[in-house]
C-alpha cells in the first residue's frame, strides 16, 4: 500500500482505510504504515460489518462443478469479510495428476523459491511444475510468487526413511514452513489445491481464475481477521495433505492444542489459530484412524452433564474420548468446513456461537454461514436445515470417485 | 547467472510483474456494494421492487423512499441475503412482503410495520424490535428477538439457538414470540420480560427444546406445548402448570398465531401446556452485596 493510503489510481486504498485495528497499526507493521485515526464521522462511515464467512459444496456422486460456484456463493457474503483474506479449496481439480502430491507454494522472493526447489528436488520426484495461473484483478496487490509442484516420492526414499508417503509429506511441509525463510506451503494434497490470499474472496477467486477449474468439492472463505495479521499465508483454507479447513471464529484453546500437536511433530507456523484444526483432523482421522463422527466428537465433545444422561455404552465411549483427547478439544466459538479426499464435513462449536446453515439438492450437499449464500447457487434446495451445535454435517463421496485418498492408498498397501 | 549479492537476490519479484494492483474489478457482483437500484413497479398502494442483486443499503433506501411516498404495501421479490430489511422503519399500516431469504437483522429496531417472509429467515430477526409484526412462513435462525422490546414474531417452523435472549417488557411494551416448530439451546436466555410460546407442531425426530432453557431468566414467561425435562432447564427457572389466567392468555395468542399461519387452533390447544417461569426477578440481587 502507498504511504498516503491512496492507490495508484488516486483512490482511497480501502485496505488501509478499513484496517481491522481501527486505524491503529497492525501488529508487526512498520511505523511508516501508521495512518491517523479517522475522525468519528469518517469512522462511522467506514463501519465494518464483521464476521468471517465460509461455504462448502460437495457432490457426493463425484460430479465436477466449476469453481465459479464457490466464487458466487462467497461473493454474496462480501460484507462478512473486510478484504484482508479470501480463499478456496477445490478437490478433483487436477485429473492429469490425480496421484501426485500437489504443492501450492507462496514465495516471498526468488531466494525462497530457489531454496525450496533445491529441497523439493532432493526429496521428491518433480513430475511437473508451473506458475499458478492468475490474472490482474483490482484490489489484489503485492502477491507473492505463486508456483505449484506435482510431486512423487521415490520408493528408495520411502524405504530409507521408513515413513508412509503421507507422513513423508507432512515432514516436508513442516520443514519448508519452518526452515525456509519466505516460503509457505498453501496446500499439499493429492488432486486438490488451495487458492488463497489477501483480498475479498471474489477478487481472490477471480485472480486465481477459479472458473477454469472443475471439482467435486469446493470450500470458500472470506476473512475478517481479529487476533492475527491479514497476510497471504494467513488466509484460509489451511491445508495439510488433502485436509483443508476454512474457519469462522476463534480457537480459544489454541495454546493447549498447539502444545498437544507439537508432541506429534506438527509445528504451528502460520501465525493464526485455525491451523491447529487442520492438524488435529490429520492426527485424528489419518494417523489415529478415527471415524469422522468420532473425531468431531473429540473436537467438539458433549458436555459432562449430557454424558451423565447417556446409556452405559455411550457414556463409557464419550468419557474415554474426553479423557484421551482432552487436549484436542476445541474451545471457543467456531464453525469450520473440512474439505478432504473422501468428501466434506461442517462442524460448529458445542453451543453454536457461530452461524452455519446446510442444504441438500440431489447428491449435492451445501453448507454456508448464511442460507442466502446457499440459495445464491442453489435457489430451491430439496432440504434446508440448521445443523445442531457440535453435530457434523457430513458429505461422503461415493466409492470409486476419488482413488487418491489416503484411505484408498492404505487399503492397497 | 545467479546474482552474488544477497540483497539483490532478496528483491521480491512477485509484485514487480504486475504493479501494485490490477485495474479490472472482479466480475461477480452478488453481494457487492453498488448503487444499482431494483426495478420498481407501482400498482395503486402496492409497490414491487425486484431485489435481485440489489445491495442491501440501496434496497433499504428504496423501501424508505416508497414508504415516504405513501405506499401501504412494499413487496420485495427475489430477495436473497439483503440485511436489515424493515430495520428502524417507524410506520403504521405498512406491510413489507419478503419473497426469498432475507439477510440478518430483519426488522431490527422496527416500530410498527408488518413484515411477512414467505421463506426461511436468517439470524437476528426482530433484534431490539419496538412494535409491529414479523411473520415467517419457514424456519428462522439463531437469536430471534434479541433484546426485543415490543411487537410480535410468529415463526411457522423451527428456530435456532438463543431465541428470545434479553427480551424485555415495560409498561405498554410487551413483546411476544410464537414458534410453530421446535427450538434449540438457550431458549429465553437472560429473558427479562414478554412472552414466548413454543408449539412443537408437525412430525419431527428433533426434540421440542434443547438445553439451558431460561438460563439467567428473571422476568417474562415461556409456555411450552409438551413436556420439558429438568435437565433441560437453566438454574433460574422451573416448570409449573399454567393458571386459568395463563390458559386464557395462551388461547388468545395461539388463536391469533393459527389465524395468521392457517393452523387449526382447537387441535393445537388440545394438548397440555407447561409454563416456564423464573424463581425470582432478581437472581443476582445479592451477588455484589456485602
Amino acid at each position: 500500500m502507498s504511504a498516503r493510503g491512496l492507490n495508484r489510481f488516486g483512490e482511497a486504498d480501502r485496505r488501509s482505510a478499513r484496517r481491522p485495528y481501527g486505524g491503529l497499526p497492525a501488529p508487526g507493521s512498520r511505523s511508516s504504515d501508521l495512518v491517523p485515526r479517522p475522525a468519528y464521522t469518517a469512522e462511522a462511515e467506514e463501519r465494518i460489518l464483521g464476521g468471517c464467512g465460509l461455504m462448502g459444496v460437495c457432490d457426493e456422486s463425484g460430479g465436477r462443478m466449476s469453481g465459479e460456484l464457490a466464487l458466487r456463493s462467497m461473493s454474496s457474503m462480501h460484507d462478512r469479510g473486510n478484504g484482508l483474506g479470501g480463499g478456496f479449496a477445490g478437490y478433483g481439480i487436477y485429473p492429469d495428476f490425480p496421484y501426485a502430491f500437489c504443492f501450492h507454494m507462496l514465495f516471498n522472493d526468488d531466494v525462497a523459491k530457489d531454496d525450496t526447489e533445491y529441497y523439493l528436488a532432493r526429496h521428491f520426484v518433480i513430475l511437473h511444475h508451473e506458475p499458478i495461473p492468475s490474472k490482474s484483478v483490482r484490489g489484489i496487490e503485492d502477491e507473492p510468487i505463486l508456483w505449484r509442484y506435482f510431486l512423487e516420492i521415490s520408493d528408495e526414499r520411502l524405504a530409507e526413511t521408513q515413513l508412509s508417503a503421507e507422513d513423508y509429506v507432512v515432514h516436508s511441509v513442516m520443514d519448508v514452513n519452518n526452515h525456509i525463510k519466505g516460503a509457505f506451503v498453501a496446500s499439499s494434497g493429492r488432486n486438490m489445491g488451495a487458492f488463497k490470499g489477501v483480498g475479498f474472496p471474489e477478487e481472490i477467486g477471480e485472480f486465481y481464475r477459479l472458473d477454469e477449474y472443475r471439482g467435486w468439492t469446493w470450500t470458500g472463505h472470506g476473512r475478517f481477521p481479529t487476533n492475527t495479521p491479514g497476510w497471504w499465508g494467513g488466509a484460509h483454507p489451511f491445508c495439510l495433505l488433502d485436509y483443508s479447513i476454512v474457519h469462522n471464529g476463534e480457537i480459544s484453546s489454541y495454546g493447549i492444542n498447539q502444545r498437544y500437536l507439537e508432541m506429534f511433530g506438527y509445528k504451528c507456523s502460520m501465525r493464526t489459530d485455525t491451523e491447529v484444526v487442520t492438524y488435529l483432523f490429520d492426527l485424528l482421522l489419518r494417523r489415529h484412524g478415527l471415524s469422522v463422527e468420532i473425531a468431531c466428537k473429540a473436537l467438539a465433545s458433549p458436555f459432562w452433564k449430557d454424558i451423565d444422561l447417556m446409556e452405559k455404552d455411550d457414556r463409557q465411549l464419550y468419557t474415554a474420548l474426553r479423557a484421551v483427547y482432552g487436549p484436542a478439544l476445541l474451545n471457543g466459538p467456531f464453525a469450520v468446513v473440512l474439505g478432504m479426499g473422501e468428501g466434506m464435513v461442517a462442524l460448529s462449536d458445542r453451543i453454536k456461537l457461530r452461524p452455519l446453515a446446510a442444504a441438500r439438492m440431489g447428491t449435492t450437499v451445501y453448507v454456508a454461514s448464511e442460507e442466502s449464500a446457499i440459495r445464491e447457487i442453489c435457489p430451491k434446495p430439496e432440504l434446508t436445515w440448521m445443523p445442531r451445535a457440535g453435530e457434523p454435517v457430513i458429505a461422503r463421496l461415493e466409492d470409486g470417485v476419488n482413488l487418491a485418498t489416503s484411505a484408498a492408498y492404505n487399503a492397497v498397501a | 547467472m545467479t546474482p552474488s549479492s544477497e540483497s539483490v537476490r532478496r528483491v521480491p519479484t512477485g509484485p514487480a510483474r504486475r504493479g501494485p494492483t490490477g485495474i479490472e474489478p472482479a466480475r461477480i457482483t452478488a453481494g457487492q456494494p453498488g448503487l444499482e437500484s431494483g426495478l420498481v413497479t407501482r400498482d395503486g398502494d402496492t409497490a414491487h421492487i425486484d431485489a435481485r442483486g440489489v445491495y442491501y443499503k440501496t434496497l433499504n433506501e428504496q423501501i424508505r423512499e416508497l414508504v415516504g411516498a405513501g405506499v401501504s404495501t412494499v413487496a420485495l421479490d427475489n430477495v436473497n441475503g439483503q440485511r436489515y430489511i424493515g430495520a428502524g422503519i417507524s410506520a403504521d399500516h405498512l406491510t413489507i412482503l419478503v419473497n426469498g431469504v432475507p439477510g440478518n437483522d430483519l426488522a431490527a429496531f422496527m416500530d410498527g410495520p408488518t413484515v411477512i417472509v414467505d421463506d426461511n429467515a436468517q439470524d437476528g430477526i426482530a433484534n431490539t424490535m419496538n412494535r409491529g409484526l414479523v411473520v415467517v412462513r419457514g424456519d428462522a435462525g439463531d437469536v430471534v428477538g434479541y433484546g426485543m422490546r415490543g411487537g410480535r414474531v410468529y415463526v411457522r417452523g423451527d428456530v435456532g439457538y438463543r431465541v428470545g435472549i434479553h427480551m424485555k417488557a415495560y409498561g405498554e411494551q410487551h413483546p411476544v414470540i410464537v414458534i410453530g416448530g421446535r427450538a434449540r439451546d438457550f431458549f429465553g436466555e437472560y429473558m427479562a420480560g414478554g412472552e414466548m410460546i413454543l408449539l412443537g407442531l408437525g412430525d419431527s425426530s428433533e426434540p421440542l427444546l434443547g438445553s439451558y432453557v431460561g438460563t439467567g431468566m428473571h422476568g417474562g414467561v415461556i409456555y411450552v406445548r409438551g413436556s420439558v425435562q429438568g435437565h433441560q432447564l437453566g438454574k433460574e427457572v422451573s416448570v409449573v402448570d399454567p393458571s386459568p389466567e395463563d390458559t386464557a392468555r395462551i388461547e388468545e395468542l395461539v388463536t391469533d398465531f393459527c389465524r395468521v399461519h392457517g393452523f387449526d387452533e382447537t387441535e393445537v390447544l388440545s394438548q397440555p401446556f407447561g409454563k416456564i417461569a423464573p424463581f425470582t426477578h432478581r437472581p443476582y440481587g445479592k451477588l455484589y452485596a456485602y
